[in-house]
């Protein structure tokens, strides 16, 4: 391990790399070699000393950061890996490194590649890390927010990066919070359960607990009383360039004009309108933020358009406004503490969500749950998956104007499903079902004819329904046939998944491209169209209902072949110690993948929880979809991307 | 294709048909005189309803099933007149936010600990109602609860504020049998399976000892 310590500040200076070079073959020859798959056995036979495979971890180590782009290009070129699934970082602050992280995939199936870089973290708390990581924006379209994720909570610069600015805490926010050394405010201990609970527990407020002062970073220097909040800075600037007459002392903190949120500003000046110049035919673009609190935007989010007319020419995004920091509550957590949270996440889906950390934690303890709570998962997972797509159908043609008509008819059936959910797991959305090895509670007949009852007579008939209302719709066609197009090439490469990607021709779907739990056993199809707009992702949702529904049939009828009452693998525990390593688990959630990367340190809490949040990275390919569609438009494509701000701002 | 507006007239259908079917199903109901009918909640809920789902809470409320989760309680057990909680501390381990707070009893003299918590505090403000604790709970001594209406008035005394203390949080067995019937038939044949057991036990330790002394023994089995 030691050797490897030191690579990061070798890779630092690749002219420099000759001091360690000695050492590497042996920590090269020895085990991983085991565990190297073909590809990656081609990786550094063709890339020699850039790429490496420490021996505890599982992947491999691009040594010289320079190489970086070269590396990727070539892994998705000339082994396939043309999207990539989820990047992201973490703090290993006694060795004083921060590695990041990067999964590839092929978008025709399998699992992804693990490829890592390191860099030193850096003595400074504030400051971000002293090197900087080659941005894979020119490789992996998809990378964007993801590596603006990783500047905003671990502080690694991202070379070429087009606009790296923080993307959850605003700008000015101090320090890196998911670096080890930062602390929340209210901080309590490193990790759950605290000491202060039993046996000597008297109640206090975290307020009460934790005097203000103490707790709280101030900057030095920092003047509380004269300080001016910036929060947008640099959120205008690259939505100006290329606008004359923006660019003088007037606009140098890059958004004086815009006056508040919610705000229309003129952007163009008035003599650069080079079409006409009569005054009656001149058109101004300006800046219009949309949110974040909007009901088109979903919750909240803040769309930041500019508009030429009524076309988008330009589109940004704000997000964080739902930020609590999700991973570093997951890495305070015990691992059995983190499964009620993953309901939070995208809080329509949350059976969705706990199925998939919970096969992720499980594929590190290697533990695999009995027969019958397979089943329960499945049953569970796709009744999700239908209330899911009902629910954004229906909220689709809200965006489209047709308001809560047919949300609510929709919304009349999820409640149903919800029922079902709120009997056999005691609640309707914070369901807490799924445990390691198991789920938290068997059907009971009752429970089963009801699932019954819906899965073969009252969803099927009501699927029916719906596309009788909108389907050949007229003015749906109108309104969403060609509009927000984004071609297969493009959603791969902007690591689009889900429901939007297979409206774009991609038959992929992780219930297929790398199966998990009990799905190989089902006959269902994986609906595919090749439109590419919003019309095809609705199309897709409704199918991939009826397969869901065909789904939950089967399970239900072979559900009565396994035993009652045999939910739990091994004996009940609450203090699961999960074996040193790490993995990236996944499943297919109504929104897309859902993955976990896990990293554990042989402890009862998680040392790395991230979470790979599809709806997150959907947003990415939004402003390609959108530019040169009208406003209203605008709302109708976001619409069609289905996100969940839970899951989008974790 | 067809003609168009014939998808749009098509959707007009499916509103009209739901329009008629929230009457319909009504009048079906004032309309039933064989005397036995459902109550409206239950009616409106199930998934044969056609028409309107709604209820009118809070004149009518949904019955909720048994499994149905808020904020904890604590069991106070009727028969032996005694907490049934050891304050072991494993629900305030196992709660993720960690609303749990409890002081365990120590003896005066010989600050050892007894098992019985002196105060007992959740703070409903934090609790997630993720269920964790009344389900890792070994004594079953802390179930969920089916309140869930806990608004209060500022000038309501505290007890009746976010913060449960003890005497707020105990409720009786009584209170736990009527809302969870099948969980409390489980505790009592676990109890009366454990009773069994330990009776075979003490009859099986009781036996040896008979057959070694070979007298006395009818006197000695009692």
């Amino acid at each position: 391990m030691s050797e490897e310590m030191t690579n990061p500040a070798a890779a630092a200076k690749p002219a420099a790399a000759a001091k360690p070079t000695p050492a590497k073959p042996a920590a090269q020859k020895a085990p991983p070699l085991a565990t190297l798959t073909p590809e990656l056995l081609q990786l550094q036979q063709h890339f020699g000393e850039a790429v490496i495979a420490p021996a505890p971890y599982v992947g491999v180590l691009v040594n010289d950061l320079g190489k970086l782009r070269e590396v990727m290009t070539y892994v998705r070129d000339q082994l396939g890996y043309d999207m990539l699934a989820n990047a992201t970082a973490v703090d290993y602050i006694k060795e004083g490194y921060i590695e990041v992280v990067y999964h590839p995939q092929r978008s025709r199936g399998g699992e992804p590649l693990t490829l890592k870089v390191r860099v030193p973290r850096g003595d400074d708390p504030v400051a971000p890390a002293p090197v900087a990581v080659p941005s894979l924006v020119p490789v992996y379209a998809g990378a964007e927010f993801q590596e603006r994720e990783i500047y905003d909570m671990f502080g690694v610069r991202f070379e070429g990066h087009p606009d790296l600015r923080r993307i959850l805490t605003w700008e000015g926010f101090y320090g890196w919070p998911l670096r080890k050394d930062w602390h929340e405010p209210y901080y309590e201990g490193d990790t759950k359960p605290f000491d202060s609970r039993w046996p000597g527990g008297h109640h206090q407020l975290a307020e009460e607990r934790v005097p203000w002062h103490d707790n709280v970073n101030y900057p030095p220097g920092f003047d509380p009383l004269n300080y001016q909040a910036n929060p947008d800075a640099g959120l205008y600037d690259t939505m100006r360039s290329g606008v004359p007459g923006l660019d003088d002392g007037s606009a140098s903190n890059g958004h004086a004009q815009v006056a508040g949120v919610g705000a229309a500003v003129s952007v163009l000046d008035r003599n650069s309108n080079l079409l006409v110049d009569e005054e009656e035919l001149r058109t101004d673009q300006i800046i219009v933020n949309m949110g974040p609190q909007h009901p088109s935007t979903h919750g909240v989010l803040r769309m930041v358009v500019k508009l030429d007319g009524e076309t988008v020419t330009d589109l940004k995004l704000v997000l964080g406004y739902l930020h609590r920091n999700h991973e570093k509550i997951g890495e305070r957590n015990t691992w059995l503490h983190n499964i009620p949270y993953t309901d939070r996440l995208d809080y329509i889906c949350g059976l969705a969500n706990e199925l998939g950390y919970v096969i992720t934690v499980e594929k590190m303890m290697g533990i695999k749950p009995p027969e019958r709570a397979e089943y329960l998962r499945v049953i569970m997972a796709e009744l999700t998956r239908i209330e899911s797509h009902f629910w954004a159908i229906g909220f689709l043609l809200n965006d489209l104007g047709a308001f809560y008509t047919p949300a609510l008819y929709f919304i009349t059936e999820r409640d149903l499903i919800l029922d079902l959910f709120e009997a056999v797991t005691g609640s309707r959305l914070m369901c807490n079902y799924m445990r390691f090895g198991g789920v938290s509670r068997d059907f009971t007949e009752d429970q089963i004819m009801r699932a019954r009852e819906l899965a073969f007579e009252r969803i099927p008939r009501k699927i029916d329904e719906l596309e009788q209302l909108l389907t050949d719709n007229e003015i749906i066609k109108a309104r969403t046939v060609g509009v927000g197009y984004l071609p297969a090439e493009r959603s791969i490469n902007y690591s689009l998944t889900g429901p939007c990607l297979r409206a774009a021709g991609v038959p992929y779907d992780i219930r297929r491209a790398d199966p998990y739990s009990i799905y190989d056993r089902f006959d269902f199809d994986i609906p595919v169209f090749y439109g590419a707009d919003v019309y095809d992702r609705y199309r897709v949702r409704v199918a991939e209902m009826r397969q869901s529904v065909r789904i939950v049939q089967q399970a239900l009828n072979q559900l009565d072949q396994t035993k009652p009452g045999d939910i739990q693998a091994g004996k009940k525990a609450y203090n699961h110690r999960v074996p040193a390593g790490q993995a990236y688990g996944r499943v297919e959630t109504p929104k897309g993948e859902l993955g976990f990367y896990l990293v554990s340190d042989g402890g009862q809490n998680p040392y790395r929880y991230h979470v790979r949040s599809s709806s997150f990275i959907n947003l990415n390919s939004l402003k390609e979809m959108v530019v040169g569609h009208k406003v209203a438009d605008a709302v109708v494509i976001l619409g069609s991307l289905d996100i969940v701000l839970g899951e989008v701002d974790r | 294709m067809g003609l168009l507006g014939t998808g749009i007239l098509k959707g007009l259908g499916v509103t009209l048909r739901h329009f008629i079917d929230t009457y319909a199903e009504d009048l079906k109901y004032m309309l039933n005189k064989s005397g036995v009918q459902q109550p409206r909640p239950l009616r409106r809920q199930s998934p044969k309803v056609r028409g309107l789902v709604t209820v009118e809470y809070p004149k009518e409320r949904l019955p909720l099933p048994e499994n149905f989760r808020y904020v904890p309680f604590l069991v106070y057990d009727t028969e032996k007149q005694d907490d049934k909680c050891t304050s072991c501390g494993i629900c305030a381990k196992v709660c993720p936010p960690q609303c749990i707070w409890i002081v365990r009893t120590e003896d005066p003299v010989t600050k050892r600990p007894i098992p019985q918590p002196k105060e007992f505090y959740i703070d409903t403000t934090i609790c997630m109602n993720c269920g964790y604790c009344a389900e890792f709970c070994p004594f079953d001594a802390i179930k969920m609860d089916h309140d869930y209406e806990l608004s209060y008035y500022p000038e309501q005394e505290p007890s009746a504020r976010l913060v449960h203390d003890k005497a707020r949080l105990t409720k009786p067995d009584t209170y736990h049998a009527s809302i969870h019937p099948t969980d409390w038939q489980r505790e009592l044949n676990e109890r009366a399976a454990e009773e069994a057991k330990k009776k075979a036990a003490a009859e099986a330790k009781a036996k040896p000892a008979v057959a070694g002394k070979h007298s006395e023994g009818n006197s000695a089995a009692q």
